[in-house]
Parts: structure tokens; C-alpha cells; sequence
């Protein structure tokens, strides 16, 4: 079932390796580095609502709004 | 607690949409990876050679789900502005902003990987002809409406604004879906035609709609990432954003 001869025979892509891989690499690049933006974003978003939480807590006056 | 009836309204709050999503996000994670590990086993080690295009084509595999989003990511967005403006609903507007970024994402991809394509097979990285310059046009809805919600500081005004373009903007999706048939363009018709030799078409309509599938969870996988962190960030003065901060889970 499998195509391909060898490793270098993939890798080629039958001479189209610049266009290909160009393809699914910036594709999966994408889909590695937005994951990791948008987790990170949401635990920061906690972060700093948590803290703002808790300076509104230390001055009540204030915390009303 | 049991009750097999689930009132599916109860999700439109945030309040009960924050906890689901959370839920939900590691399935649709599973289905994305398991549907992507099988797309792209198809696409790069059992579809055959085409016999025009050689291995150059198997940049279909990303080709067109990343379009395919792009243009569906765009319909649902418009949808939820939809409902947003007619019965100001609080999670529509959230939704809209969720989703933007991968939506601008995957029409970056769909140029990206058309550009790719098109060096090899048309000799040229770009032209100007209807398919493409109306995909570029989304890509450019899509920024115009990150930036116009972004520069609009009071987030209900910035929704209103931004879902407004986006149902003005929403003209263009059949633009570039019917694009090949109402022009002459360079860009090829159907990607996939079943007349070939049978069973190699399937092959690669499976591993395309595998891709897509994947593309699909991974689009609804971001969007439920995002939409949680601006439900907290919008709903902070309520309750249960405060016991949710005050409280060790995220």
C-alpha cells in the first residue's frame, strides 16, 4: 500500500519538494504556534483578571464598580 | 440532574457556555488529530501519483480544506453577527471575535498554499484573476474586521460595528465559491473529478475530506480556546466569573 521507495524518495516529492513541503510545513507551523498563542493568551487573561481581583478586594471603596 | 432533556438555550448564557466549552475542547482536539494522522497518510503515503501534476498535487491535502475553511469560518461568522444584531445575544459577539483569527488564518493558508501550487503548474505565483483576488478579498474582511472591532473600545458598540461588515462582506463567499464558473479563470474548476481511474480518486476525495475534517476540529478547537478567555475577560464583574478566579480551576 505504502508509495514510496525510500525516505530520499519522499522527501523529494517526484522534484516538487520546495512546493510541497512549503505547503505543509507554514501549515503546520501555523497549527503549532496559534494553539500555544491562544492557551497561553487564555492563562494570561486568568493571570491578570485574578490580580485585578484581588487589588479591587484590598481597596473596597473602589471595588464597586 | 439526569434529565435526558437538555434545554439547548441554557448554553446561549456564558455563564453555562464557559464550563462546556472547556469540556468539549479536548474531545474535538482527539477527533482533529486522529482525523488529520488518518487524512495525512492517505494524502502523503497511499494516494497514488497524479498523472498530470506528478507529487505537486498533493498540496491539495491542504490546499482546499484551508480554503474550504476560510469560507465556512467566514459564513459562521456572519451567522452569529446575524443573531448577534437581531436578538443581542451576548455570546454572538464573543463568537465573532473567537473565530476571526483562525478564520484569517486559514485564508492566509488557502493563498499560501495556492501560491505554492501555482509557481509549478501555472508558472506564476500569483495573478490577478476572479478566484484569487476574491480570496485575498477575505483575507482582507477578515483583518479590517479585527482591526475595526479592536479599535472600538466598548466591546457591545465594537460587535455591533463589526457585525455589520460582516454581514455586508458576506457577498463575497459565493463570489469565490462560484468564481470558476462565472469567469474564466486560470484557477481550476472541481480539485477532485471521479472520472479518472475510480479508485485512485477516492483515495484522494478521502484523504481531502479527512484534511477537511481535521481542519474542521482544529478551527472549532481555537475558537473554543478563544471564546473562553473573552467570556472571562467580558464577564468579570458577575459572580461566577469572580468564583471561577477566586477558585484553584480554570
Amino acid at each position: 500500500m505504502m508509495h514510496w521507495n525510500s525516505l530520499a524518495d519522499f522527501l523529494a516529492m517526484g522534484g516538487y519538494a520546495g512546493y510541497v513541503w512549503g505547503s505543509f510545513g507554514v501549515t503546520a507551523l501555523i497549527m503549532i504556534v496559534e494553539p500555544i498563542l491562544a492557551h497561553r493568551r487564555q492563562k494570561q487573561t486568568i493571570f491578570r483578571l485574578r490580580r485585578q481581583m484581588r487589588a479591587e478586594a484590598r481597596t473596597p471603596s473602589e471595588g464597586s464598580t | 440532574m439526569n434529565n435526558r432533556l437538555i434545554n439547548w438555550f441554557k448554553f446561549a448564557s456564558p455563564a453555562a457556555f464557559y464550563p462546556l466549552a472547556g469540556k468539549m475542547i479536548p474531545w474535538f482536539a482527539a477527533l482533529g488529530i486522529a482525523f488529520g494522522a488518518a487524512g495525512l497518510w492517505l494524502g502523503l503515503f497511499v494516494a497514488p501519483t497524479d498523472f498530470q501534476q506528478g507529487e505537486g498535487y498533493r498540496i491539495i491535502f491542504v490546499h482546499v480544506p484551508a480554503s474550504w475553511m476560510s469560507m465556512f469560518i467566514y459564513l459562521v461568522m456572519a451567522f452569529w453577527a446575524a443573531i448577534g444584531l437581531a436578538f443581542n445575544t451576548r455570546l454572538s459577539g464573543m463568537m465573532t471575535q473567537a473565530l476571526a483569527p483562525t478564520g484569517a488564518l486559514m485564508a492566509f493558508l488557502s493563498l499560501w498554499t495556492g501560491a505554492l501550487w501555482g509557481k509549478p503548474m501555472w508558472g506564476t505565483w500569483w495573478v490577478w484573476d476572479a478566484r484569487l483576488t476574491s480570496e485575498l478579498i477575505l483575507l482582507f474582511l477578515y483583518i479590517g474586521f479585527i482591526a475595526l472591532t479592536a479599535a472600538i473600545d466598548d466591546a457591545r458598540r465594537a460587535d455591533k460595528a463589526g457585525g455589520i461588515l460582516l454581514l455586508v462582506g458576506v457577498v463575497n463567499i459565493p463570489i469565490i465559491y462560484f468564481s470558476v464558473k462565472w469567469w474564466n479563470t486560470l484557477h481550476q474548476g472541481s480539485s477532485v473529478s471521479l472520472t479518472k481511474s475510480p479508485s485512485m480518486a477516492a483515495i484522494m476525495l478521502w484523504g481531502m475530506l479527512l484534511m477537511a475534517l481535521a481542519f474542521w476540529m482544529y478551527s472549532i478547537v481555537l475558537a473554543l480556546i478563544r471564546v473562553r478567555g473573552i467570556i472571562l475577560e467580558r464577564e468579570r464583574h458577575t459572580d461566577w466569573v469572580k468564583a471561577i478566579l477566586a477558585g484553584d480551576k480554570s
